[in-house]
This record gives C-alpha cells, sequence and structure tokens, in this order.
C-alpha cells in the first residue's frame, strides 16, 4: 500500500501535463493565496480598528460562531444559491473562494483584535500623551505590537484554508482535492493517500513559512531576553515553548514575562 | 507658568475629581501635587495636557488656553513622565527617546544624536541606547521616560509618580539627579506624588490636595511643615515634621577645631575617637582604644554623614547623632574637614535660632 503510494508520488509522469500533480499544487496554492489574500484585506483592518477603538467587538464574536457552520454544507448551499445567477466557471469559482474566505476571517480577525487589545494601557497612553494622534498610535505602536499575534492569527488561517482548499474540488474546481475525489470515485487508493499525503505536505511547508514570517515580525524588543542574543549564549535555554497554530496560544504570552516593569 | 482658573473635573455620575482648583504653576519651578491616593491628583495633572478635558474652567500656559490648541500639537510641547515609563518595547531605548523629536519633523540623524546626548544627561551608560526597554532595571526605564519628556526640550514638564515605582535607594538617587537635572535646565514642573517626604524634597511649592480634589494648602515647603493650614494638612505632613523643618533652616554652627590624622601615622590606645582624613577629606573614625598603632583603612568606623557648613540644621543634627565620635563633621564647599559639632551644640543652635525668629517675628 504504501509503496503502491510511494510510486505514484514518485512517478514523474503524474507530475507533468494539465492534471498533473504541478498544476494541482500550483491550483491549490493559487486559489489558497487568492483566499487568504481576500480574508487578510477585510479581516485585518476591520480587526485592528476594532482593537484601536474598542468597538465592534460583537464582530469577532460574530466570526467565531460562525465558525460552527460545517464548510461543506456552505459550500453545497452557496453553489444551488448562486448556480442561477452566475455562469460560466464563475459559478464553481465564487462559491468556494467565499467560503473559504468565510473559514480564514475568524482567525486573522481575532489575530488582529488581540495583538491591539492586548497592547498595555500604560504604553498606549504613553504615547497619546506625547501627541502622537490616534491613527499614529495604531500605526507606531499598536500595529507593530500587535504583529506577533497577527501573524498568528493568520498562520492558523493559512493553515486551514490550504487543509481545507480540498472541497473546491467537489463543486469541479482544481487543486489537489481532485486525488481525494477522482480516487475514491475510481477506487485507486493510491491516488487518494497520494493526495492526503500531498496536501499535508504542503499545509505543513506553508505552515513553516508562516512561522518565520512570525518571527521576522516581531520586533527583538519583544522577544523574551534569551533569544534576543545566539541561544548559546543561555544556558537555561530550555525546548521551545509549543507553537500554537490558533491564536489561542499566542505568542504574546513570551512577552509578558519580559516586561520587567509590570510585575 | 501653568494656570488653573476655577477648574473643576466631574467623572459621570460622581462627585467631583477636582472641584474649584484655582492655582498657578510658576515658570521655571517646580511645583508638587500632593496628597491621598484618590484625590485628584493625576486627574489635575492630565487636564494640563488635554488628556483628560475640564468639567469646567480654564487652563492656561503662558496666558494660551489650551483648550483652544490642538491636543496633539499641545502634548508635543508638553514633557509627560509616568510612573511605569510606559517605554515603547518595540523601539530601542534611542528610538523611545527620539520619539517627540520625529513627531516634530527633526530629520532622523538629528533626532537620535539628540537622544544620545539626553541619554547621557539622565546618567545612563551610551551603550543603554541600542538596548531595549526590556533589558533595562526599573530605575534605567524611569530614567529614559525622562529623557523622552526632555527630547525636545519642552518648557513645560508633567511627572506623575515618576520615582514610585523603583525601590528607595534608587528612588533616592533619582530625585536627587532630578534637583541636579532642574538646577540647569530650569523647566515648569508640575509633579505628582503621594509621597510627602518627596513633595517636599523637590517642591519648590507643595499644594496639599484633599479627597474631592479640593485645594487644602499652597505652601513653600518650609512653610507647609512650619504652618499647616489646618488639622488636615498637620495630619498628611505628618509626624516627623518638626526634625524635617530643620531642613529649611540654615545653620549658624559655632564648630570645635578637630585633630586630624592621616592613613599611616602612629595614634596611642589612649586617644579616644579621632578623625581620619586624606588631604583634608574625612575617611572615617578610629577607635584608638581598639586600633593602636598605625592608622589602617580597615580599622575605620565608617557610616557617619556629614554637614556642610553652610548646610541645614537638619544635616548638622544627622551628622552629629550618626557619628560613631559623638561629633558631627562639618566640611566646607570642597569636602574638606572644617570642624565638629556635637548634639548639644546643634541643639544649642536650633534654640538660639528659634530665639531669634521669635524676636524678630519673622521667618519660621
Ligand atoms: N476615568 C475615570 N472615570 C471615573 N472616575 C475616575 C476616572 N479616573 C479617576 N476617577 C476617580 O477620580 C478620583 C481621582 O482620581 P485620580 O485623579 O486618579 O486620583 P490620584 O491621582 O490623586 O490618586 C478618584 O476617586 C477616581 O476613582
Ligand atoms: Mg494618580
Amino acid at each position: 500500500m504504501i509503496a503502491s503510494v510511494w510510486s505514484w508520488l514518485t512517478d514523474p509522469a503524474n507530475w507533468r501535463g494539465a492534471g498533473g500533480i504541478s498544476s494541482r499544487l500550483g491550483e491549490h496554492l493559487g486559489y489558497s493565496a487568492v483566499v487568504i489574500l481576500i480574508a487578510a484585506a477585510i479581516a485585518i483592518p476591520l480587526g485592528l480598528w476594532s482593537g484601536h477603538s474598542g468597538r465592534g467587538r460583537w464582530l469577532i464574536s460574530a466570526a467565531n460562531a460562525a465558525r460552527a457552520v460545517p464548510t461543506i454544507g456552505l459550500l453545497f448551499a452557496t453553489s444551488l444559491w448562486l448556480g442561477p445567477h452566475v455562469t460560466g466557471d464563475l459559478a464553481f469559482t465564487v462559491p468556494s473562494i467565499l467560503v473559504l474566505v468565510l473559514l480564514a476571517i475568524p482567525p486573522i480577525l481575532a489575530g488582529a483584535y488581540a495583538g491591539v487589545e492586548a497592547v498595555d494601557p500604560a504604553v498606549r497612553d504613553a504615547a497619546r500623551g506625547m501627541g502622537l494622534t490616534g491613527p499614529q498610535v495604531l500605526r507606531k505602536v499598536e500595529v507593530p505590537l500587535a504583529l506577533p499575534l497577527l501573524v498568528s492569527g493568520l498562520r492558523s488561517a493559512v493553515l486551514q484554508v490550504v487543509a481545507t482548499a480540498t472541497i473546491a474540488a467537489y463543486v469541479g474546481l482544481g487543486g489537489l482535492g481532485r486525488y481525494l475525489i477522482d480516487g475514491l470515485a475510481s477506487g485507486r487508493y493510491a491516488v487518494m493517500a497520494g493526495g492526503a499525503v500531498l496536501v499535508s505536505g504542503l499545509a505543513l511547508v506553508a505552515d513553516l513559512v508562516m512561522a518565520a514570517l512570525q518571527r521576522l515580525a516581531a520586533s527583538p524588543g519583544l522577544l523574551p531576553p534569551g533569544r534576543r542574543k545566539r541561544r548559546s549564549d543561555r544556558p537555561d535555554a530550555g525546548p521551545d515553548p509549543p507553537h500554537g497554530t490558533t491564536v489561542d496560544v499566542p505568542a504574546g504570552q513570551d512577552r509578558e514575562g519580559s516586561r520587567t516593569h509590570r510585575r | 507658568m501653568i494656570r488653573f482658573e476655577a477648574v473643576t473635573k466631574a467623572y459621570a455620575d460622581a462627585s467631583p475629581a477636582v472641584d474649584d482648583l484655582t492655582l498657578e504653576a510658576p515658570t521655571g519651578a517646580i511645583t508638587v501635587l500632593v496628597g491621598p491616593s484618590g484625590c485628584g491628583k493625576t486627574t489635575t495633572l492630565r487636564m494640563v495636557n488635554r488628556m483628560i478635558e475640564p468639567t469646567s474652567g480654564r487652563i492656561t500656559i503662558d496666558g494660551v488656553d489650551t483648550a483652544s490648541m490642538d491636543p496633539a500639537r499641545l502634548r508635543r510641547g508638553i514633557g509627560y513622565v509616568i510612573q511605569h515609563g510606559g517605554l515603547f518595547p518595540h523601539q530601542t531605548v534611542e528610538r523611545n527617546i527620539a520619539t517627540v523629536p520625529l513627531l516634530l519633523g527633526w530629520d532622523r540623524a538629528k533626532a537620535l544624536s539628540r537622544a544620545r546626548e539626553l541619554i547621557e544627561l539622565v546618567g545612563l551608560p551610551a551603550a543603554l541606547g541600542r538596548r531595549y526597554p526590556a533589558a533595562l532595571s526599573g530605575g534605567q526605564q524611569q530614567r529614559v521616560g525622562v529623557a523622552r519628556a526632555l527630547a525636545a526640550d519642552p518648557p513645560v514638564m508633567l511627572m506623575d509618580e515618576p520615582f514610585s515605582a523603583v525601590d528607595p535607594v534608587v528612588r533616592d538617587q533619582l530625585q536627587e539627579e532630578f534637583l541636579r537635572l532642574q538646577s540647569h535646565l530650569g523647566k515648569t514642573i508640575l509633579f505628582v506624588t503621594h509621597d510627602i517626604d518627596e513633595a517636599i524634597k523637590l517642591g519648590d511649592q507643595v499644594a496639599v490636595l484633599r479627597v474631592g480634589g479640593r485645594l487644602a494648602q499652597l505652601a513653600p515647603p518650609a512653610q507647609l511643615l512650619a504652618h499647616p493650614a489646618d488639622d488636615f494638612v498637620a495630619g498628611f505632613v505628618g509626624r516627623d515634621r518638626g526634625y524635617r523643618a530643620l531642613g529649611f533652616v540654615a545653620a549658624t554652627l559655632p564648630v570645635r577645631p578637630e585633630r586630624t590624622v592621616a592613613l599611616g601615622s602612629t595614634v596611642g590606645a589612649g586617644e579616644g575617637w579621632v578623625l581620619v582624613v586624606d588631604d583634608g577629606r574625612p575617611l572615617g573614625w578610629l577607635d584608638t582604644a581598639r586600633h593602636p598603632g598605625p592608622v589602617d583603612r580597615s580599622s575605620l568606623a565608617l557610616g557617619g554623614t556629614l554637614a556642610s557648613a553652610g548646610g541645614s540644621l537638619r544635616a548638622a543634627l544627622d551628622a552629629a547623632l550618626s557619628s560613631p565620635s559623638g561629633r558631627g563633621v562639618v566640611v566646607d564647599d570642597e569636602g574638606r574637614v572644617v570642624g565638629t559639632a556635637t548634639p548639644s551644640d546643634v541643639i544649642a543652635a536650633i534654640e538660639a535660632q528659634r530665639a531669634e525668629s521669635a524676636a524678630g517675628g519673622g521667618a519660621p
């Protein structure tokens, strides 16, 4: 079984051509990127605004509640609903993208909001007291301080979208989901398993990229003291804390510990 | 000059936090607002830079009504220091200090070089400029907070309990340096504290507020200690006020000549306590009964305080009381020994000073 999955994955012929693995990977990544961009364009400004102004908190709760709606049901519902109104490829593309965007918004929104909301009130107050205007406080203080949590939200959205973009195949679109569906339909389990392996691999790689971004996003001042220098300078360096893929396990926990003036 | 004219602040559904306050903070002087917790000190301070808007009344700075100015511009012209520093954790110390100059549109190089200048001015090592706030001690963070407020050289400074979050030793040091700085800079400062000792030490004038934000007394520290306006002020000013008031009375002490010896010279066992000096400066007292023979640095008894010749009676009394020999060391401006005074000498001077001021009917 494993051998047949392996041989399917490593057969160069399977990688070439219109339905080949390379082009499916490309489609999958393309959909995911578009989805994340749209979701971020909506959720980041909303989350930042809500955290900055303290208003619109219901948005975050509402977005979280919306996570309970099963994605696949939503996909069929929107397809049925939009079908008569939209023609051609769009009839399939729009519902898939829409459903995935809805999936990606809550973690990004929560991350952006939580990041700004967690800013030390004394820091915000000092910023205003020195003469920063509201938008300057947001841009120069709140956003940089919110970045670690914001990117953590983005990271969890990326992971979910890459994994869930397989459903696009249900409504006739490409992406790696095709292998799951076609494999199942034709009883070629090696193809199905191979597809699953590819999706997990892609999700893993995307998550690693996001993890790297998360490290870059944080100002050195926000890292715990040991990480600011080389690892070896710190004799008590323990293993890394487990990485949260959701914003519920924020990297910001580390930040608290380094605020010496708030004991 | 900062002027409060009948300023009242009432938060929603509450009795006023600040009630009909009229007060003047003169140019170039430190005015301290002091009072128990919740008496409206912070509210008063924050109305000056419009972090809080008064319910009624007017606040002017050098005659200009603050209500007529754009709040952000107003604040850029006022230094503001808060209790926990409020430093930006994502920026280096240098960048933190350069905040207001950069907001004012200075070019980056100039703003950063100004920041480095200030790091030195507040007594921090230059290398700290590239560190992040989390790597600093509490005392260092407070210094950075002060440097940041001074960066654009604002004529007016608001300071809200800037030294209360550090330990007493560091606080004392910060207070001394703050006074030294102010003697060069001559800012108009409104300083909030709940600590009457700090108020008396730092204030050119002290405004005592009672709960409800009413001004109980506005006076220079010496007068506050000598003539509290009412029971509340007397109670707040506290138990040691007689002793503390001596801090504002200059000493005219009859100083006794004192024999001094240098390190390495030889003393006999019967000579009692002798004062050991180096180039005229006191090193410590030596108990010849316990350490006869050549004078060795390690046998010195340390810890007595010094009084300066033109200093206060409080310092003189403290020097006399803290000296192991019972004789307080009096030094001149260069720190060289002038002579000594015993506790009874100081008490006699206090009584003489009393009699004199009673006869003159004048100052405390
Ligand atoms: N934002 C606010 N809303 C309502 N009441 C407040 C607010 N800020 C302060 N107060 C109240 O006003 C009074 C004075 O507060 P404050 O000026 O902070 O006192 P202090 O600095 O002297 O301790 C207190 O009773 C406090 O509870
Ligand atoms: Mg206060």
